[in-house]
């Protein structure tokens, strides 16, 4: 007798709880115009990941990726309140509205698309390849019958494996085992992202990127929660206004140029206006 | 380079940094102890309670504590009562919530422990003695509680701070969290992490290590007394 009454009071009460939680949800994300009425835009960006979005010795966000964030606040005239997000919650935070905005070098992919509304990129990348300054591979062809140093699961293996049948692979199951192989000469270069073979070469004397972008581009956009119509608009028109005064390449220089080189050129990773 | 992965800590404000974070980590869990404590005694006298509905929520509470990871609580407080029922709560304040729901019960299960391990013949014989319950509970019974569950108290106490470091996944900036934005800005220096994490691990032990003596001190003085 007790326990039923204890399991009605038990029913009750969740009934209660979902009833005044369904009458409080449903707020949502927040549109452009209570986004400006608030006087602040909250951003989610990497806190980690130089030179993309990183907290400096001074305690101060950088990186390409906060450059923009820092720009997108300005011209909204709105504060900038940087959430910091780690790449396996990005999604995350959207979706439960912790943030009006994803900046964390957001990679388009079409699952991802089905969760969040992506705006138009701001960077690209390819595949690249990093191959020993005596001997370097600057087009995908000459690869034909030489060793190529790939990493098992990446995009660089299935991509000559599809399109290149006639280049060797040699496959490391981790990029620190892949990067020296190459340095002990197992292969003839090593193919993975662009931006890891740009930075790698700088810190590796007689080594030069021969090839900066090949195969599929993805792009990284700016993400928004599903359906923010308003928000993602304005994104867009920002992104193409910004492109007018080439802003993009002023943020390469001034947050990527370090990483990749005097050398590196900066189209191979920055998009202009939204246009690939 | 290698002899430099030290000097990262020094950068800049790095190291004020991480005494920051160092006390968003105990700011967390001071407070989750506090509120543990106090809850936890009153789970602690619901389990004993004659109640059985009260007795099946404490078990239905326990359980879930026991067998869910801290994180994914963590994550359903933090993403989940936003998505559901639009409560935007911010990371601490979920951080010290899901801490809290986990130290009442665990203290309270200590709390019953340490009450029910006391022999029931030493109730019995006072009462012949002609003591008063208040004065059994106030002499034969409180003394001998505490004794036993202080050190385990202090052991519960020395957990929870170590679980702090999750609030990391939930955009609180604690200790683990600026060491790893150090990490990210020298990850051109191999052994900057090195450094980093064996100075977090040194900020933990120097919080940890004196509450663990306590705990030894304790026993051993309490221990000392019986006879």
């Amino acid at each position: 007798m007790k326990m039923k009454r204890f399991v009605k009071v038990i029913a009750l009460a969740l009934a209660l709880v979902l009833v005044l939680a369904s009458a409080a949800a449903a707020d949502g994300f927040r549109t452009l115009d209570e986004v400006k009425e608030s006087g602040k835009i909250v951003i989610g960006l990497f806190h980690d990941k130089k030179p993309f979005g990183y907290v400096d010795e001074n305690g101060e966000y950088q990186g390409y990726d906060v450059y923009l964030a820092r720009r997108l606040a300005e011209d909204l005239g709105v504060e900038l309140e940087i959430v910091a997000v780690d790449a396996p919650n990005r999604i995350e935070f959207l979706q439960s509205f912790k943030v009006d905005v994803i900046l964390a070098n957001f990679t388009y992919t079409e699952e991802r698309a089905e969760q969040v509304d992506f705006a138009k990129p701001y960077m690209k990348v390819a595949l690249g390849v990093v191959s020993p300054e005596n001997a370097l591979i600057t087009e995908a062809e000459q690869l034909n019958g030489k060793k190529l140093i790939v990493s098992k699961g990446t995009t660089a293996e299935t991509y000559f494996e599809k399109n290149y049948p006639d280049v060797q692979l040699v496959k490391y199951d981790s990029y620190t085992d892949a990067y020296l192989g190459l340095l002990d000469g197992r292969g003839d270069g090593l193919s993975t992202d662009n931006t890891e073979v740009l930075a790698w070469a700088i810190e590796n004397p007689g080594f030069a990127v021969g090839i900066d972008s090949l195969g599929d581009l993805d792009t990284i956009n700016p993400a928004v929660s599903k359906g923010n119509e308003t928000l993602l608009a304005w994104i867009n028109e920002e992104i193409v206004k910004l492109g007018e005064e080439n802003f993009f390449h002023a943020d390469y220089e001034a947050t990527l140029r370090e990483t990749y080189g005097e050398d590196a050129d900066a189209d191979a990773l920055v998009v202009e206006g939204g246009e690939i | 380079m290698q002899d430099l992965g030290i000097s990262v800590l020094f950068r800049g404000i790095n190291f004020q940094r991480l005494l920051l974070g160092l006390w968003v980590t105990l700011r967390i869990a001071l407070i989750t102890i506090g509120i543990s404590a106090v809850l936890g005694l009153l789970f602690g006298l619901a389990m004993m309670s004659r109640s059985r509905a009260a007795r099946a929520v404490c078990r239905i509470w326990l359980e879930i504590i026991r067998f869910m990871p801290q994180l994914v609580l963590l994550y359903l407080v933090y993403f989940g009562f936003a998505r559901l029922f639009g409560w935007n709560l911010d990371g601490e304040t979920s951080a010290v919530l899901v801490f809290s729901f986990w130290g009442t019960a665990e203290m309270g299960d200590l709390f019953r422990g340490a009450l029910t391990s006391i022999p029931r013949h030493q109730r019995e014989s006072a009462a012949a003695l002609g003591l008063t319950r208040a004065q059994i509970n106030r002499y034969i019974l409180l003394p001998q509680t505490v004794r036993r569950l202080v050190p385990q108290a202090i052991n519960l106490s020395t957990r929870i701070i170590k679980t702090t470091a999750l609030v990391k996944m939930i955009n609180v900036t604690e200790v683990l969290k600026v060491g790893q934005q150090i990490i990210g800005q020298f990850y051109r220096e191999p052994s900057a992490a090195f450094w980093v994490y064996a100075t977090v691990f040194l900020l933990y032990f120097l919080i940890c290590w004196p509450i663990s003596l306590l705990a030894g001190r304790l026993e051993i003085l309490w221990e000392g007394n019986h006879h």
